[in-house]
């Protein structure tokens, strides 16, 4: 490799030099020219298709948008229109089950599922393959599955209940259920992602820790209490930050594909109702002003979890 | 009594050792159970689909013909894997060519820049969902390939990764480079690049995969039926086909099976990019 390289070399030395004489720029310069030239790209790209986004949702808020390209500032319009909308309310009130519900749910199993397959158990490769695999197939193929699984007539699930002597039940049109079986299918997707994030930090935590626990006769409980439990903390923190941020403003492809808000707006989480206002309704004002608002709620959601968990550091909290 | 003692406590641990490897293959089961079913009921006839066997009673490969024939499926296809391609090679190049200037040259402001690519990462995709349609409207991309990928390429999680890396990286041969007078993009190049690699594969695998995956963007964007991704695809055949749940599962299983096969070949890769995104 060294003998491809250095004929080249040489050649840029050579042209490097050339150009140092064209060009009396110092050295500082050229690298500040260079980083700008490397930053470029991705700059522009992040300042027009994420950055003026960002700014415009804020901004958009207070417009009225009709029809194509015309705006009407109509100041708090928005936000109080936002206030009297029953079905905003009913579909925070949905996101707000949907979140306290999800959030812990997937902890807990993701959490199990990680100390499971740290184990080392015969096979553990497999079953690891086993579990991530959902997340890699895309939630428009997940919800035509849960689709197939849950419905009433043929679904496989009740099949099987009636096999084995219960009466099935309407999982997806039944208003009490549909956000259940949400929950549940997310869940299934969801678990094998945190699965991994766990089994990382769980790794990360030094084997002598767990052979002092040994040396001292702890038990499998009292050894995940008092060394698995506190050392996973920052572990745990993002899990948690990013699940709920994620139950937040996430769902809408699961619940367009699975149950389209319904029946009887049961699933209509608050992103379904802003997506529905802007791309059927036309709403793209009112929705932006949802959308803030959603985000107000996630910031401070995410600010509390953070000041809860002490943002996840080891030392304090114990 | 003593040998009595650690005989007892083998056996207990071996006899928990059987519970847990029991309980993994239970879950495991559980996990690709409805992934399996898909896959086995693609192959059922439409008398079939919904009779809950495990093995067709009747094997038919049919729903996959009458897929590829009836609706322009293949169009699907090529869309989503050229839009998956083309996103994903420039935003490795992008990424890396902003992750280097960031982890290596040195210029005023550098830590203020990173700081506010870094804080895009909190801004999730559904929350600009609208504002962004506004955009690209405005820039008159919508319906378009370009408005397809160029909105797609952009996001600070690559950089983020990328920069992770290169600080990581010995700075000896980018530095020999230098004092032989190598300008910043032959070190870039003609090291760095190569030098970065597996990381870079890592990162392709889990592009590709969340581009070829990716349906609300793609879902507004659109209009034209030349334009269909494949995710868009199958949503509206499902929408159109109801009941004819093996054709719907048919194209659900060539949907899926892409992503499957990367998955199973690149296995490690997605792994470890989940873990480096979880560890920070």
């Amino acid at each position: 490799m060294t003998s491809l390289t250095a004929p080249r070399r040489t050649a840029a030395a050579d042209t490097g030099s050339a150009r140092t004489g064209r060009r009396p720029l110092s050295r500082k310069h050229r690298e500040w020219i260079a980083a700008a030239l490397f930053l470029a790209p991705d700059c522009i790209g992040l300042l027009i298709f994420v950055g003026i986004p960002m700014v415009l949702s804020i901004v958009l808020g207070f417009f009225q948008v009709s029809g194509f390209g015309s705006y009407t500032w109509i100041g708090l319009g928005n936000y109080r229109r936002m206030f009297s909308d029953p079905l905003f309310w009913s579909s925070l009130r949905i996101t707000g089950i949907y979140v306290v519900v999800l959030v812990p749910l997937l902890f807990v199993i993701s959490l199990g599922l990680g100390l499971l397959i740290k184990q080392k158990l015969p096979g553990i490769g497999v079953y690891r393959t086993a579990l991530f695999m959902p997340y890699v197939i895309s939630l428009v193929v997940v919800g035509l599955l849960g689709k197939f699984l849950l419905d009433d007539q043929v679904g496989a699930v009740n099949r099987a209940m009636e096999a084995v002597g219960l009466s099935g039940r309407s999982w997806l049109g039944d208003p009490s259920l549909a956000l259940v079986s949400l929950i549940a299918v997310t869940t299934w997707v969801m678990m094998g992602y945190y699965m991994i994030i766990f089994l990382a930090g769980l790794q990360e935590i030094p084997q002598e820790y767990y052979e002092a626990a040994k040396l001292d006769g702890a038990g499998p409980w009292t050894t995940f209490r008092n060394v698995t439990w506190p050392l996973l903390r920052p572990t745990s923190f993002f899990v948690l930050l990013m699940s709920t941020v994620a139950a937040i403003t996430g769902g809408l492809d699961l619940v367009y594909v699975l149950t389209q808000g319904g029946p009887a707006n049961s699933t209509s989480l608050a992103i379904f109702y802003i997506y529905q206002q802007a791309f059927v309704f036309g709403e793209y004002g009112y929705a932006a002003a949802m959308g803030s608002f959603l985000v107000l709620i996630m910031v401070v959601l995410s600010a509390v979890i953070f000041a809860l968990t002490r943002g996840g550091r080891f030392d304090d909290g114990e | 009594m003593a040998s009595e003692a650690t005989r007892l406590a083998r056996r207990r641990r071996v006899s928990s050792r059987f519970w847990l490897t029991l309980l993994a293959a239970v879950v495991s089961l559980v996990s690709v159970f409805p992934v399996l079913y898909m896959f086995i009921s693609s192959f059922k006839t439409r008398a079939q689909v919904t009779d809950g066997r495990l093995i067709p009673a009747q094997f038919t490969v049919q729903n996959f013909v009458y897929v590829f024939t009836e609706v322009p499926f293949v169009r699907y296809l090529v869309n989503s894997f050229a839009v998956s391609a083309v996103i994903t090679v420039a935003a490795l190049l992008f990424h890396s060519m902003a992750a280097y200037a960031l982890a290596r040259l040195r210029f005023p402001g550098r830590e203020a820049l990173f700081a506010t690519i870094f804080s895009t990462l909190l801004i999730t995709a559904p929350v600009v969902l609208i504002p962004l349609f506004l955009v690209v409207g405005q820039l008159g991309l919508l319906d378009s390939y370009a408005g397809l990928i160029i909105p797609a390429i952009f996001n600070a999680f690559g950089i983020f990764l990328l920069r992770q890396f290169y600080i990581g990286l010995p700075r000896e041969l980018e530095e020999a480079a230098v004092i032989d007078g190598c300008g910043h993009w032959r070190v870039y190049w003609n090291i760095v690049l190569p030098t970065s690699r597996p990381v870079l594969a890592a990162l392709a695998v889990f592009f590709f995969l969340a581009n070829w995956n990716s349906f609300v963007w793609p879902l507004v964007a659109t209009n034209n039926p030349d334009l269909t991704m494949v995710q868009v695809g199958i949503s509206s055949f499902q929408s159109q086909y109801g009941a004819n749940w093996n054709y719907v599962l048919a194209a659900a299983t060539v949907a899926a099976l892409p992503m499957l096969a990367l998955f199973f070949a690149f296995q490690r890769q997605i792994v470890e990019s989940i873990k480096t995104s979880g560890l920070k």
